[in-house]
């Protein structure tokens, strides 16, 4: 009976490779599990959840190391979802990204009281949405991905019930985020009405020619400033100083790292497999926005009191400077690509970091001024030196991590030999003076201020899993700018196969 | 021993610093004597191997050429690697900073400077000698970009913690006008980079590699380190952060600064911009020339409407470094070795200055000229070194000074082939007119400072006394190496020469080719 079922509605099962899917897989089952812990156990399950999401995270990591290991490309329903070197690279750095996240959460959602099980829960449905983003390769796929990674996201902003600033995170988030969904959407609806085939190598195939219709044009627009929102680019940043501050904290470190970071991924398949022969379109354009989010990013940030509202606009610079040699990708192929990872990774080691610092004060100070980071330095001299090494290596200067992916940016933008390359170097080189201005500032208040005559100056209690988070970050910040070859050996070569 | 040195005889006295830092680190901050301990000895085995290095370098007798190279794969996605070495140029700024260090550690064994904190201070000392270390051995472009930018963390904390009233705005501005010219400078050793025949950032290389670079492009990329190198020297319009940052900075910072910081400036336009791009160097060096005796004009002037010690130092660094730059200028070398003993007598001259001013500030709790007076009835010793440093600064013969000035005077006079003679000629004359000013600031600042009666407000302060040991300890090398390079230049210009000469072959050789400039033809 089942046998015929086929042959009745015309539907033949796909193959299936499990073993390039099962990060997916083990992301659900741990998802699935944590959720049923809460129903089984009730109240007391509660205690294990946090470990429990930590250490399926880590058990996602055991395929990506085989499927590695094993070196070979795999694709499945024709092309749409590829497992090579670029997606690897990634679902590694989100996996363990979202483990740092995990460890910022541990004592911040037990003490707040938070819903604990939901909470992981959500995230890793977030997560398993950001590996997927990494393999897709189709628009629906990407569609899906981003969704699966956006819709818990909205939620986990939104955490703290209580607050109404953090309800205005949620619903702000949220309504920005539909709003680019639905743009996006609609190119990508454009670009599926000219192709007939949602798959980017025959998108690609469909928008190559160089003629001037406009409907490839809108639709490229639209499907990058979709992304372009979701990478809080200028001027489609607006969202994110609103949301990270009203977010509770270790959810703001993961909407500015991991969330950013898929929105790369896309960004870069997009541009890299989908558009290839519409440079002319999307140069421009990446070369606005990158050059807008730099500039205004850094200039709106030096007027900032809060810290958070600080990393807010701190990161629509960062998110500039890793837009840039998307810019050029047309001249300089692959290598472009190589760049922007580099970026993400250390970027995502660095900006953690300082907010595993954020979350660690805040703990004492219960405050997000930039104020209340005063003397810091009298009475939490180890907290100082880590937030001194993160915010100057998000400031870019050698030897730490910073520096190299910023010298990434360069090399790449100085490889094209172009006018738009050149002038792309040299706004950077002046933003990233700007940059300094700012991070320097909390430097100074941390290093150079008195205390507060009413601060409890007695030495800090960082818990933990805080602590192995702080490591874990400095650690590689510190690794990435002496040895960047650490990092480089997996960015190099081809990393996105052409055509597939 | 040889060979031992010539693998690790580089690399071990540039992280042993570093290395020293990350002990203290560890070590609670209560027990003070300790980290001095390990800061002096960690300093003083670096100078140990300076030493053992001067020793193998005269030994192997080959200063125009690279010793000790080490090339070993660093990022080589990139093609960046780590290659360290030193020839005639880079060894006599080596020495200095190994030498200047330990003595701003014992200077000040017993008096560090407001909020206190010896293990922070010291600690970042040593990473500022790391840095400062490394770029001089770094033979690879972005190993010494990196050397180049760890000094900047340092001495920014170093000036915004330990310094005076105003000491956070000078920090800042120090940070980032360095940072400035820094970033530039990176997009232009990109360009070097990929417009190069090969694609190599390797400093020996590259000379050749970047002959076939388009004249116009060359131009360019010379503009961006002119930035990144002019900034740090400081060169005329650039040159406003280094009085700020000077007269806040506390007295060991403001010793490294003039002493090594600068000369990173100076040493980046002779060891990379001109052998790498001479034929851009030509175009840019009548402007380069122009704003050094600017700067030695607006220094000698700025010097002589101070009322602050310390400021009129720092003024008077510009003035100084101005003739260095002249002598860069020149594209002779003639002038490269007077630029480079320039270099090091202005490292121990303004160096000595900067120790004195941060003397007289503890004993009399203010650097306001118009206060001061009568240093040599109340402290005759000290007020006889401050003498003699004046009488160096401004270029007596027989002392250090006078090497630095006089043959970067001269320099001008015959300017290479390329270089309009009549244009340098008028330089000339500008700078040995600044000579006469420098001449006039300080005598006058001596006047003011070490002449006369004591002033009533200090005449019987028990503050003042005479130097006291650890001074002596600090600055007896500093005051002989003076005169002994005063009286005999040849010990420095001796190892300078083949190694200018070598570093300006490509273009002195190649008048095949049509490019640079002859230093001789013509003359």
């Amino acid at each position: 009976m089942l046998s015929a079922l086929p042959s009745i509605v015309g539907f033949v099962r796909p193959d299936i490779d499990w073993h390039a899917v099962a990060p997916e897989l083990t992301l659900l089952g741990v998802g699935a599990v944590v959720t049923l812990l809460d129903i089984v156990l009730l109240e007391r399950g509660r205690a294990y959840t946090s470990a429990l999401a930590g250490i399926g995270l880590l058990v996602a990591l055991i395929p990506i190391v085989t499927l590695a290991a094993d070196g070979t490309t795999r694709e499945m329903f024709g092309g749409a979802f590829v497992v090579d070197d670029f997606a690897l690279i990634l679902k590694a750095m989100f996996i363990v990204v979202a483990y740092i996240v995990v460890l910022l959460s541990t004592n911040y959602v037990a003490e707040g009281d938070y819903w604990e099980n939901e909470y992981y829960g959500l995230m890793l449905s977030a997560v398993m949405g950001m590996v997927l983003m990494a393999s897709a390769r189709d628009l629906v796929t990407i569609f899906v991905a981003l969704e699966l990674l956006s819709i818990p996201a909205y939620l986990l902003a939104a955490w703290r019930k209580a607050d109404p600033k953090s309800n205005e995170a949620g619903l702000k988030y949220y309504l920005m985020g539909v709003f680019a969904s639905a743009i996006m959407l609609y190119g990508m609806s454009l670009l599926f009405g000219l192709a007939g085939d949602t798959r980017l190598s025959a998108i690609s195939d469909a928008v190559s020619g160089g003629d001037a219709n406009p409907v490839v044009i809108l639709g490229i627009i639209f499907v990058i400033v979709g992304f372009a929102f979701k990478v809080s680019g200028f001027p489609f940043h607006t969202w994110a100083p609103d949301t990270y501050e009203g977010a509770p904290t270790p959810v703001t470190a993961f909407l500015a790292v991991a969330s950013k970071a898929a929105g790369f991924v896309a960004l870069m398949q997009l541009v890299h497999a989908g558009f290839p022969g519409r440079d002319d379109v999307y140069q421009p354009l990446l070369w606005i926005l990158a050059v807008g989010s730099m500039t205004a990013g850094n200039l709106i940030a030096l007027r900032q009191e809060n810290i958070v509202r600080l990393m807010a606009y701190s990161g629509v610079s960062q998110a500039g400077f890793m837009l840039a040699p998307l810019a050029v990708a047309g001249d300089i192929g692959g290598e472009a690509l190589s760049a922007v990872i580099i970026y993400v990774l250390i970027y995502a080691a660095m900006n953690l970091g300082a907010f595993a610092v954020i979350i660690a004060v805040a703990r004492r100070t219960a405050s997000g001024e930039i104020r209340s980071y005063a003397g810091l330095f009298k009475y939490a001299p180890g907290m100082t030196i880590l937030m001194t090494i993160f915010l100057f290596s998000l400031a870019g200067i050698p030897p730490l991590g910073g520096w190299f992916a910023k010298f990434a940016v360069f090399r790449a933008v100085v490889e094209a030999d172009t006018g738009w390359g050149y002038s792309l170097a040299a706004i950077a080189a002046v933003n990233s003076v700007i940059a300094l201005f700012y991070y320097a500032k909390v430097a100074r208040m941390m290093w150079f201020e008195d205390v507060p005559e009413e601060a409890d100056t007695s030495s800090l209690r960082v818990p933990p899993s805080l602590v192995a988070a702080l490591g874990l970050t400095a650690a590689a910040t510190l690794l990435f700018g002496i040895y960047p070859a650490a990092i480089t050996h997996f960015t190099e070569g081809t990393l996105i196969a052409l055509p597939y | 021993m040889g060979e031992f040195l010539n693998d690790w005889g580089l690399s071990i006295p540039t992280f042993l610093p570093i290395i020293g830092a990350a002990v203290m680190l560890l070590i609670p901050k209560d027990r003070e004597q300790l980290h001095k301990l390990i800061a002096l000895a960690t300093t003083v085995v670096v100078a140990v191997f300076g030493l053992l290095l001067l020793i193998q370098f005269i030994d192997n007798d080959n200063y125009g050429a690279l010793n000790f190279v080490v090339d070993k794969g660093w990022i080589d996605v990139i093609d960046s690697r780590y290659i360290m070495g030193i020839d005639g140029i880079s060894l006599p700024l080596m020495l200095l900073t190994m030498l200047i260090v330990p003595l701003c550690v014992i200077y000040s064994w017993n008096h560090f400077p407001e909020p206190h904190n010896p293990k922070a201070f010291l600690m970042l000392l040593l990473i500022l000698e790391t840095g400062m270390i490394g770029t001089f051995a770094a033979q690879d472009l972005i190993l010494f970009f990196v050397f180049f930018e760890v000094v900047l963390l340092p001495m920014y904390f170093m000036i915004g913690v330990w310094g005076g009233e105003n000491r956070r705005y000078a920090a800042i501005k120090f940070f980032l006008f360095t940072l400035f010219g820094s970033a530039l400078m990176l997009v232009s050793f990109l360009a070097l980079y990929f417009l190069a025949d090969s694609s190599t950032f390797d400093m020996r290389l590259l000379p050749e590699a970047a002959a076939g670079i388009a004249k116009s492009s060359q131009v360019w990329v010379f503009g961006g380190m002119f930035l990144g190198f002019g900034i740090k020297v400081p060169m005329f319009p650039f040159h406003t952060w280094l009085p700020d940052a000077h007269t806040e900075a506390p007295t060991v910072g403001s010793v490294i600064l003039a002493a090594v910081l600068l000369k990173l400036g100076t040493y980046g336009f002779v060891r990379i911009a001109i052998p790498i791009l001479p034929e851009a160097a030509a175009e840019w060096a009548p402007f380069i020339g122009l704003l050094a005796v600017i700067g030695i004009i607006y220094g000698a002037l700025g010097c002589l409407a101070q009322r602050d010690l310390k400021r009129l130092v720092a003024f008077s660094s510009v003035a100084h470094m101005g003739f260095v730059m002249l002598g860069i200028a020149t594209l002779t070398d003639f002038g490269i070795n007077a630029a480079v003993f320039g270099m090091v007598a202005h490292g121990l001259i303004t160096g000595m200055l900067f120790f004195l001013a941060g003397s007289v500030k503890e004993r009399y709790h203010t650097l306001d000229m118009s206060r001061l007076g009568g240093l040599l009835v109340q402290a005759p010793r000290m007020g006889w070194i401050l003498g003699f440093c004046a009488m160096a600064s401004l270029g007596l013969p027989g002392l250090a000074g006078f090497w630095g000035e006089f043959p970067a005077i001269l320099a001008s006079y015959n300017p290479a082939a390329v270089l309009a003679e009549e244009t340098f000629r008028s330089y000339m004359v500008i700078a040995a007119l600044g000579t006469v000013l420098a001449a006039g600031y300080l005598l006058w600042m001596l006047q003011k400072t070490a002449f006369g009666t004591p002033r009533e407000e200090f005449a019987n302060d028990p503050h003042v006394h005479d130097a006291t040991v650890s001074e002596y300890m600090a600055w007896a090398p500093l005051l002989i190496l003076i005169l002994v390079l005063g009286v005999y230049p040849h010990l420095l210009f001796g190892a300078t020469d083949p190694a200018v000469i070598n570093s300006l072959s490509e273009c002195l050789d190649s008048s095949t080719s049509g490019a640079c400039f002859d230093a001789a033809a013509g003359k």
